[in-house]
């Protein structure tokens, strides 16, 4: 379902149509990334792409008053050649796949405590990943702080109206 | 039986749709969606790693969940970055057609 609904991100004309097909396939994600026992990315996932990320995709699509999109033609001889490297580069990756042993194998077991969450408390998942972001990862945990604050003062400086 | 294989056959046609996004489509928007597809398998594929890789206590390996949580920073930081130059350019051409938009085209 997320493959289909990333199929049609980029095969909908209408980028409104997109940016949803696009909601749709980021949920299908953070349903896998929750069968995978990774709770918090799940969640994460949801609440950044699906509920930040795409709100501004559509608040921008909505601005820009996006229609002459479907007027335009197809430039067939482009789109042939970008689906014939795409489809080169998957065929890459199924045969590196393919010749990697461990990739046969099914996911080893999760302790007990793990599942569970330990202590009693229900989110041990983030309170292992909060513990190593401040312990082992402290200083790329502030590095991203400054640079979300560049990009904040980035973004307002790019979009703001020149006053004269 | 879920293997490993099947999460990374998964990642790898995401990745390979973004990209495909990215060589065919020619609306900026588009492709900045195209652009965050690409991430997310990469990000797929990470968390993948992470539960196949326990450690003797029964753990999965945090380390890449702590990596995908910056992915997912950064791709938010881009994002708004990006759409405010898209902004900025269709004030200026009234466009979001990457080939209507040649100034620094040899």
């Amino acid at each position: 379902m997320m493959l289909v609904f990333g199929g049609a991100v980029i095969i909908n004309r209408n980028p409104v149509a997109s940016a949803l097909s696009l909601v749709v396939s980021f949920l299908a994600l953070a349903a896998l990334f929750i069968s995978l026992d990774a709770y918090f990315i799940g969640i994460i996932q949801v609440l950044v792409y699906a509920g930040a990320i795409m709100v501004l995709f559509l608040f921008i699509i909505m601005l820009l008053d996006l229609r002459a999109e479907e007027l335009r033609k197809i430039n067939w001889i482009a789109s042939a050649g970008g689906l014939a490297v795409a489809l080169a580069l998957i065929v890459q990756i199924f045969s590196v796949i393919g010749s990697f042993p461990l990739a046969k194998q099914p996911f080893p077991p999760l302790a007990r405590h793990v599942l569970s969450g330990a202590e009693g408390s229900t989110s041990d998942d983030v309170h292992r990943i909060g513990l190593l972001l401040f312990d082992n990862f402290n200083l790329p945990f502030q590095i991203i702080g400054v640079l979300i604050l560049v990009a904040t003062i980035g973004a307002v400086m790019l979009s703001r109206r020149e006053t004269r | 039986m879920v293997t490993l294989g099947d999460y990374l056959v998964v990642s790898g046609m995401l990745f390979t749709i973004g990209f495909a996004g990215v060589m065919v489509r020619r609306n900026i928007i588009i492709i900045l969606m195209a652009l965050e597809l690409m991430l997310n398998a990469a990000n797929l594929s990470l968390v993948a790693f992470s539960r196949f890789h326990v450690d003797p206590s029964g753990a999965p390996n945090y380390n890449a969940q702590v990596f995908v949580f910056f992915v997912i920073t950064v791709a938010a930081a881009e994002v708004a970055v990006g759409l405010a130059i898209v902004v900025a350019l269709f004030r200026l051409r009234q466009t979001t057609h990457v080939e209507d938009i040649t100034s620094l085209k040899f």
